[in-house]
């Protein structure tokens, strides 16, 4: 353990023992984008912390690569000022912002040997060779891939064609760390492995890093903090337990993870009743009390329980098909009070024999475990 | 294994097809081997002579250095202006871009003799005459074309996310044209090259109008020749054309070749 300290030594960021230790890695203030008439990044308000692992998370066109770009110095903003260690670099050209990048198909240069690719920001910055071949043998045992310099890029599987980006990227010790859907070219095993791995070399390089992912259980699973975004603006920036638990916004509720919406009446600033039904809600800074009285109340499906039909306190509904997924039980219902189906997430081997399909059942609403939105039908 | 009666049909259009194409290059080249002074074909006994004479001719040894002179400056000056053509066009959007597309393909459409004639009074009216100069841009703008499209095909298979790469590692946009964009783009520039120096070797239409008897190119020296002469010197010399085109076609072909390989960076 004591030699891989040493030998990661050389790789962690320079600006970590500075004085500037509090000093934001990565500061987005009011940046706007617009490509043509599309507005493609509306007024963005981002700080990532040093050694933060922050999620960009939203549907294609969000504008989530769009920020990517402008911090990486792809693209020019058309307002507001981006700092990178605290330094304005608004108007510095991408190759003097000191910013690794890993794209989703990696881009690594054909031309080059995997050593030549890990080592070409090294000779760009005029590092001396001799320290170039350590560093680079450094990088390469970090991804696990010693012995692989000599190599040509077309001769790797994805998977270690992903490392040598990744090394090539960190060998320069920057000073934020940008991923671009780095997992999206790899199959489902790789994948997860992948994730563990980078997440665990980011930890202990204390990397600055921005991720961009349209996956949600990537992002829910990797990210310190997450900014989810739709149509160019930032929707809520949270941890993935507030993203998941406690969603500020109707898209964040929706897209982040799986969710039911029960059509609610506001009765207080904390509760909302569903048929009858008074329950209280999470969220309740986001339940705008001059709005008309109706609401959507936004219920996760392991939140959500089943009881025989009929009990009291319960919601009227119909089995209408069964997922069996082994740990758990996916049961879908009908219900009058909700949009759509409703889906219960259920434990335990019973589920499967207890509720046959067609059975009436009575749905059980958690009693605060649920978010309300005031009912706008313009979503999303 | 049976063949069936289409698959023969089949095998004997292709032959049909190469022979017609091969066969003119066949007669001539045996009748370059004729020991009479005459184009006949089949020769009735075989000698070395007019290759001979087809080496050693003064016109044709000056329209090979013409030529050589031509093709070298022509190949280079429509690199260089294809290649920055071609990017500005890939990279780029701007207003008239569609207009300056159809300006620098026209010469695939316009006659030669036209771009020559053309050529031929406007030098004429600027007081160029008939020299090098005016030949070598004759030869540019009929060979531009071909470099273009070699130039842009090569660019449409750079990934442009290597230069964002190679920018985002610290490399300032020349390093990247030096270590990014030339490198990969080498391929298709040399071959681009290849292509318009064997186009602008064989040029005669064109030709014709904007040389002289001291800037003639080999293709208007041996058109002369054919003129005065109907020895087998031409055939002769047709067979040493034929070799070496076909020598830069094979190197030609196999940088092609060599750039599929390097443009592919997906190893699976």
């Amino acid at each position: 353990m004591s030699t891989m300290l040493t030998n990661t030594q050389h790789l962690a960021p320079a600006a970590q023992s500075s004085s500037r230790r509090n000093t934001p890695a990565v500061k987005i203030d009011g940046v706007s984008k617009a490509f043509g008439d599309t507005t493609a990044l509306h007024e963005a308000w981002l700080t990532v912390e040093k050694g933060e692992f922050l999620t960009l998370l939203g549907p294609s066109g969000c504008g989530k690569t769009t920020i990517l770009n402008l911090i990486a110095g792809f693209l020019e903003s058309d307002r507001g000022e981006i700092f990178i260690d605290g330094v304005p670099i608004t108007d510095e050209p991408a190759y003097r912002r000191d910013v690794g990048i890993v794209f989703q198909n990696y881009a690594l240069f054909p031309h080059m040997t995997v050593a030549k690719n890990v080592g070409y920001g090294l000779k760009m910055r005029g590092v001396p060779k001799a320290e170039i071949a350590q560093r680079v043998r450094e990088a390469l045992e970090l991804v696990k891939l010693p012995g692989y310099g000599d190599r040509k890029p077309r001769e790797l599987s994805g998977g270690q064609q992903q490392r040598v980006a990744l090394a090539r990227a960190l060998v320069i010790r920057p000073k934020v760390l940008l991923l671009d859907e780095p997992f999206s070219a790899l199959d489902k095993n790789l994948r997860s492995a992948m994730q563990v791995e980078l997440k665990q070399i980011q930890r202990r390089l204390g990397v600055s890093t921005v991720f961009v992912t349209h996956d949600q259980s990537e992002a829910l699973s990797m990210s310190d903090r997450i900014a989810v975004m739709s149509a160019g603006m930032i929707r809520q920036i949270g941890s993935p337990t507030e993203i998941y638990r406690q969603p500020t916004d109707r898209f964040v509720a929706s897209f982040v993870g799986d969710t039911n919406v029960f059509q609610a009446e506001r009765r207080s600033p904390s509760t909302v009743s569903v048929g009858g039904v008074t329950v209280g809600v999470r969220s309740t800074d986001v339940y705008d009390p001059t709005a008309e009285p109706v609401a959507d109340l936004f219920v996760r499906p392991e939140d959500l329980a089943v009881a025989d039909a009929g009990t009291p306190g319960t919601l009227a509904g119909r089995v209408t098909a069964k997922v069996y997924q082994g740990g758990y039980t996916d049961l879908y219902m009908e219900t009058p009070f909700a949009e759509g189906s409703v889906m219960a997430r259920l434990n335990g081997q019973d589920a499967v024999a207890r509720w046959p399909d067609g059975a009436n059942v009575g749905l059980v609403l958690p009693a605060s475990a649920g978010v309300a939105f005031s009912a706008s039908r313009d979503a999303g | 294994m049976n063949r069936s009666p289409l698959d023969w049909a089949l095998r004997l259009a292709v032959v049909a097809v190469v022979a017609f194409l091969v066969l003119p290059a066949v007669v001539v080249v045996i009748a370059g081997f004729n020991d009479r002074a005459i184009l006949t074909f089949p020769p009735q006994a075989f000698s070395l002579k007019w290759f001979e004479r087809a080496l050693t001719y003064d016109d044709f040894r000056h329209g090979f250095r013409n030529g050589l002179i031509v093709m070298l400056w022509a190949s280079s000056i429509a690199l260089t202006v294809g290649a920055a053509f071609a990017y500005a066009l890939h990279r780029y959007d701007f207003a008239l871009k569609h207009v300056l597309e159809s300006v620098l393909m026209s010469s695939l459409i316009i006659p030669h003799f036209t771009i020559g004639l053309g050529l031929l009074m406007l030098a004429s009216q600027m007081g160029f005459g008939r020299t090098f100069a005016v030949v070598v841009f004759c030869h540019v703008v009929i060979v531009l074309p071909f470099v273009i499209r070699s130039v842009y095909i090569s660019l449409q298979n750079l990934d442009q996310r290597l230069e964002l790469a190679a920018a985002s590692l610290g490399a300032p946009p020349w390093k990247v044209l030096v270590t990014i964009v030339l490198p990969l783009l080498a391929p298709g520039l040399i071959s681009g090259w290849l292509f318009a120096a064997i186009l602008s070797f064989n040029e005669f239409t064109g030709s014709l109008f904007v040389t002289s008897q001291a800037t003639q190119t080999l293709p208007v020296a041996m058109y002369n020749y054919v003129r005065e002469y109907a020895d087998p010197t031409l055939a002769a010399l047709s067979a040493i054309y034929i070799v070496i085109t076909a020598t830069l076609l094979t190197v030609a072909n196999f940088y092609l070749g060599l750039g599929k390989v390097l443009n592919v960076d997906h190893a699976h």
